[in-house]
């Protein structure tokens, strides 16, 4: 093991042991987990242990709870090099402490080692991706890279623990499959991975799950963008992680990429990681079930009407009709999804001043190859990514090298966050985008 | 004279003495920040322009995506993070990038935190206790 690296990690082991050691008052541990966490089972699953009880203990977990998935968010850009070398470190322990105990697969990458050039992303971004994915190999991690996992890889199952490392997906097992699991971000998932358990508190436990503010639709949105325009519109009611909203008022069950939309912008616009939705997820039958009690104890509901869903989509709209950059990401697309903008762009030409991107997972893409779709969607000038998401890949960095600054995309989530890296993005259906891209120019205009 | 002593959650991290940054408004380290000059840089937010480094940060609740639990540790790395978060509300991701960044972070007041403390109080932030105190 190289020294530095070695040095690196002991001496963060010796913090965390400091502030273990302060605070280890209250959570109730097994054997096997006092094992990890006295270094028993070596200096990782020590660390990792320690994350478990820190956070734990921030949250008043009376325990831990057993995992059986986890899903990793560590991309490039978040990581940075300092992080990238502690994962190294762990990276050359022996096999035995350093593989991780739960089958454990990862989100989005920052950099398509297959097209990166073609973005202007730089080498030191490649070389920084490269390291990762070394070290996560290392541990045993499954390099699925995609944020759609639970339509794509295993999807959860109601009432089942999870460390689940991205809000988009996060959010969907919860609500859509009633599985349970707070947002693990990269280290805590880490820590999971590691010793096959998080602490028992937030959503693991049945009395933050149940409904918290009730709002009724009075229509259904059309098209996936208002999906997650309603998505947001909600989000950003949310005062906290705690608050759980319920929807009352979707007549009949939404598709999944359109809960998918809907859920990731709700997590997106206001860190939330559970809805309800009456009568279409599995935890809220009914309003008396979701809110735990009698009738006289539903909330009165605030009212979300069509105007309220397309006013966010419209305040995004610009003054003028110039266009840069068309993205389909966020989450990554689905079959669906790839099958319809494949169908919209047939035979079209996407303009030269316009570059038009859709991410996918790598199990999509290969379908999409084998099904012509990719090819139908680059011969029109798009250009297919996979194991990436726009915003995780040094979205700023490769907006300044090729001139990209309004931006098109039907997703709301990934309007909401590019806001903050040098963009000036706007939300607006496939179709729109789409037309937009082959005008060379913002097509139509706001509701 | 009025109240110098806030009292929150136990939390996170060391004790730590510095000048005071505060908003109303919500915090992700993602969505928020241009964090290699070290500024908030969305446009909607109350500090865009303003520089965080070295700041005890005081805002209402965490906010955005996964990413700022790696975020944290980065900009630590850098000397380019904030003194300390203290926020109304963290949510799992601030506390498990806190940790592993090994940052003081306090929340859960009685009442409105951003409310009590003014951008240049002097403060000293106490994760042990969970309190902060205006000096």
């Amino acid at each position: 093991m190289r020294t530095d690296l070695c040095d690196a990690v002991s001496a963060i082991l010796k913090i965390y042991a400091i502030t273990y050691l302060e605070w280890n008052e209250n959570m109730k541990l097994t054997d096997h987990e006092s094992a990890m966490l006295a270094g028993e089972e070596g200096p990782a699953r020590k660390y990792a242990m320690e994350q478990v009880v820190n956070v734990g203990q921030f949250f008043d977990a009376e325990d831990c709870v057993e995992i059986a998935q986890v899903h990793l968010m560590a991309d490039p850009e978040s990581l940075g090099d300092e992080c990238v070398s502690f994962l190294e470190g762990l990276a050359e322990l022996p096999e035995e402490e350093r593989l991780v105990r739960a089958p454990t697969i990862t989100d989005p990458r920052g950099v398509d080692l297959q097209a990166y050039k073609r973005l202007k992303q730089t080498e030191e971004q490649a070389n920084l991706e490269r390291r990762s994915i070394a070290a996560f190999r290392a541990l045993g991690v499954m390099m699925t890279d995609t944020c759609i996992n639970y339509q794509t890889i295993m999807p959860p199952v109601l009432g089942e623990h999870l460390a689940f490392g991205d809000t988009g997906s996060s959010i969907y097992a919860n609500s859509v499959m009633g599985a349970r699991t707070n947002f693990e971000g990269g280290p805590s998932a880490l820590a999971a991975a590691l010793t096959g358990r998080t602490p028992r508190y937030g959503f693991h436990l049945d009395e933050v799950r149940k409904g918290g503010t009730h709002f009724e639709v009075d229509h259904r949105p059309v098209d996936l963008s208002e999906w997650g325009a309603l998505g947001a519109v909600v989000g950003r009611q949310m005062q906290s992680y705690w608050e759980v909203p319920v929807i009352s008022g979707i007549d009949s069950p939404p598709t999944s990429d359109e809960l998918k939309h809907f859920g990731a912008a709700l997590a997106s616009f206001g860190s939330t990681p559970l809805f309800h939705m009456t009568g279409i997820t599995p935890e809220a039958p009914d309003l008396q079930t979701v809110f735990n009690g009698p009738t006289a104890s539903v909330p009165v509901a605030t009212p979300l009407t069509r105007a309220e869903v397309t006013a966010l989509r419209d305040s995004y709209w610009p003054a003028d009709d110039r266009l840069d950059v068309v993205v389909f990401a966020a989450p990554q697309l689905s079959l669906m999804e790839m099958r319809m903008l494949a169908g919209l762009l047939k035979g079209r030409r996407v303009n030269d001043a316009v570059t038009l991107i859709a991410t996918t997972s790598p199990e999509i893409k290969s379908a999409s190859d084998r099904m012509g779709l990719t090819e139908l969607i680059e011969a029109s000038g798009g250009i297919v990514l996979e194991g990436v998401c726009f915003y995780q890949m040094y979205a700023r960095e490769i907006g300044e090298a090729n001139g990209w600054k309004r931006l098109m995309s039907n997703s709301a989530k990934i309007v909401n966050i590019l806001g903050g890296y040098g963009y000036e993005p706007m939300l607006a259906s496939m179709a729109q985008c789409v037309d937009s891209a082959v005008a060379g120019k913002i097509i139509g205009g706001a509701s | 004279m009025s109240q110098q002593l806030f009292q929150g959650h136990v939390g996170i991290g060391p004790r730590v003495t510095a000048e005071a940054l505060v908003a109303s408004d919500n915090f992700s380290a993602r969505y928020d920040l241009d964090r290699i000059k070290g500024i908030f840089s969305r446009q909607q937010h109350k500090l865009c322009g303003q520089s965080y480094v070295g700041k005890v940060l005081i805002l209402n609740a965490a906010k955005g995506g996964v990413a700022s639990a790696w975020m944290l540790r980065e900009m630590t790395a850098r000397n380019m993070a904030p003194a300390a978060l203290i926020l109304n509300f963290a949510n799992p991701i601030m506390a498990q990038g806190a940790s592993f960044a090994n940052l003081p972070m306090i929340d859960r007041f009685d009442g409105d935190i951003t409310e009590f403390v003014k951008t240049g109080d002097k403060v000293t932030v106490d994760p042990a206790k969970g309190t902060v105190e205006i000096l």
